[in-house]
């Protein structure tokens, strides 16, 4: 049901395959999203599905990941769930480090609502209810899951199909809360508004804006300005939500 | 035997119904039944999650219980504004889970610590779209006690919310509560299905309306979905389809009300002055109705244990031979006298009494208009 050129079927092929190398059974695993275009992906899946409220994807995921350590539970979001409606709900799974991995495709306005601004559509840029060009700035997703205390935070885009299968696998693998942010195009609607062209063209013009990681390091600060890094950004593993609640009951039932 | 506040009631009655998952956001007057739950939950392996607000509080509750627990969460009027989408959802999605609103008065941040009872119709009609709910009110801590398990026991039953509408002073008195023994209440755990995974649909419901519901995790593999759905979980937008899920969630509890309505009566049968209340009102209620008697008016009192489904055979039951009906409520409208007059006609004497200044109304009150 997804606009041609749209990046999420990259997006979910690389996940689905990422599940059958980790061999996740459909029973233990629950594909948790919001609403929007990248909403739709539980209809899609024969693993355990659930499709929630507008933003709150997360805090459905944190409830069945907290009673039930044993289930993996993969949440898809766009860059509305994730950090605009739902972005207290997203700083607040990192810093509690709940054992959840959020799939956040970043198309940087409202696609299935007709192309509006989102908390993540840069500074300048066109969109249905920006006809002057937005006045705010972006939030910066992978930075945001960093300071809030993520254990695994990537970047990746669907022209880099192999490298976003293998985030999304790491993240998987990881214990504690995992984001993997995928800047994707929206021809149908961003793509539009900011003249950038044909499907392809504006596939093109994402990879353009980002760097691997390692290269964009050694870029001075003005430069850095211009790309965001990809690949594996943050690595960490500090005791999950579900580790440390272990340990408070073991502390009340010694009481 | 021991005094027990009534927000500890509610905690405890939770746990003897088999809450095994608090997620919540503190606010007055409803704290206490966080703390007593941070406390208790986790020595029996249970969870307590305190939550980023109430929105991902109620979809944390919907989210445990999806994994297959007896969950709930309370708070008070302004953070059950902010749970009124998510609890939609679990209309929709047919998913047991317990709310308690322990009303305070409002509207906005209004008098925070002081009692209300102005949250009835937003507990019924608060949310978008069409849908029906459960809401139970209990009058005493013993309630407190004995109607939160009532609340889980709908709610597994007939997979749906149910909201406990407390108030500030129910849930703050202390009275002396014995707990009943294991096994002296019932305990109701929602239907599993039995059918092979392959043929489970969750949203096929049985002859009463309900679907059985299995747990994430377990060998059946489910959808859930806030979109309209067919029996099996998945978006459908066939208007027939539509008709049908919405006829089932008010069906499911509409053909089990007489069980759902619950009502205590105090003198009510031979009253020529009816007096039904509901929550701490109650209690004068009932004061003011024994003085009307000594008095030489025949006052008697119904007792709204359940808030939702109305009970508009009981009331009209217990009005038939009286002359006038009194509402006594803690808010201004009249929104529980407003029911009455609906179910009783307009042509029938419905007087209310109200309080909207944060004071619990007295039997003095309440009596002057069975006397006048």
């Amino acid at each position: 049901m997804w606009c041609p050129g749209c990046g999420n079927g990259i997006v979910l092929s690389a996940l689905l395959r990422a599940f059958e190398e980790l061999a996740y059974s459909n029973e233990e695993t629950v594909v948790v999203t919001g609403i929007g275009c990248w909403g739709k992906a539980d209809d899609y899946v024969v693993t355990n599905g659930f499709h929630g409220t507008h933003g709150r994807a997360l805090a459905f995921a944190t409830g069945m990941k907290a009673f039930n350590p044993r289930l993996n539970v993969v949440v898809l979001m766009g860059d509305g769930d994730a950090v605009t409606i739902g972005g207290n709900h997203f700083i607040h799974a990192a810093r509690r480090n709940i054992d959840v991995t959020a799939i956040v495709v970043n198309n940087f306005n409202f696609g299935m609502t007709g192309g509006q601004v989102s908390a993540t559509t840069p500074l300048g840029m066109a969109t249905s209810t920006t006809p002057y060009t937005n006045p705010e700035r972006d939030f910066d997703i992978c930075a945001l899951a960093d300071v809030a205390g993520a254990n695994y935070v990537a970047r990746a885009t669907p022209w880099h199909g192999f490298e976003l299968e293998a985030n999304i696998r790491e993240a998987l693998r990881k214990k504690g809360f995992s984001v993997v942010e995928v800047m994707s195009p929206c021809p149908t609607h961003y793509g539009k508004y900011n003249r950038m062209g044909t499907p392809v063209e504006m596939l093109r013009k994402i990879r353009e804006m980002v760097l691997p990681h390692e290269e964009y390091a050694r870029l001075g600060p003005a430069q850095k300005k211009s790309y965001f890094p990809t690949g594996k950004l943050v690595d960490r593993d500090e005791p999950d939500f579900n580790t440390r609640y272990d340990e408070v009951r073991s502390r009340a039932m010694k009481d | 035997m021991r005094l027990v506040q009534g927000n500890e009631a509610i905690a405890r009655g939770a746990l003897y119904a088999g809450a095994r998952f608090y997620a919540g956001y503190p606010i007055t007057p409803s704290s206490e039944v966080a703390e007593e739950c941070s406390v208790v939950l986790p020595r029996m392996g249970g969870m307590y999650i305190q939550m980023e607000d109430e929105i991902a509080s109620i979809a944390a509750v919907v989210g445990a219980s999806l994994a297959g627990a007896k969950a709930f969460t309370a708070t008070s009027g302004p953070g059950f504004s902010l749970m009124q989408e998510n609890l939609g959802f679990a209309v929709m999605a047919e998913v047991p889970c317990v709310v308690v609103d322990v009303q305070r008065s409002g509207p906005s941040t209004g008098l925070a610590t002081k009692p209300s009872q102005a949250d009835v119709m937003q507990v019924r009609w608060g949310r978008h779209g069409d849908q029906a709910i459960i809401a139970l009110c209990p009058a005493s801590v013993r309630e407190c006690f004995e109607l939160t398990v009532q609340a889980f026991n709908f709610s597994e039953t007939y997979r749906t919310p149910v909201v406990l509408v407390a108030d500030e002073v129910v849930a703050h008195m202390r009275e002396s509560l014995r707990v009943p023994e294991e096994g002296e209440l019932a305990i109701i755990d929602r239907k599993k299905p039995s059918v092979p995974p392959s043929e489970y649909k969750p949203f096929e419901a049985d002859e009463d309306g309900v679907a059985p519901l299995a747990a994430y995790g377990s060998p059946r593999v489910f959808h859930v979905s806030s979109s309209m759905h067919g029996p099996e979980g998945f978006s459908n937008n066939d208007p027939a389809n539509a008709a049908r899920k919405i006829d089932r969630i008010h069906r499911k509890l509409d053909m089990h009300r007489d069980e759902i309505v619950m009502t205590r009566s105090f003198d009510a049968d031979d009253a020529d002055v009816l007096v039904v209340a509901y929550g701490i009102t109650v209690r004068a209620s009932r004061a003011a109705a024994r003085e009307a008697r000594s008095k030489g008016v025949n006052a008697g009192v119904l007792q709204l244990q359940t808030l939702w489904p109305f009970a508009d055979n009981e009331i009209r039951r217990a009005a038939a031979g009286a002359r006038r009906v009194i509402v006594p409520e803690m808010n201004y409208a009249g929104q529980v006298a407003g029911e009455v007059q609906r179910v009783l006609g307009p042509e029938r004497d419905i007087r209310g009494v109200n309080s909207y200044n944060g004071q619990i109304l007295w039997p003095r009150d309440i009596l002057e208009t069975i006397m006048a």
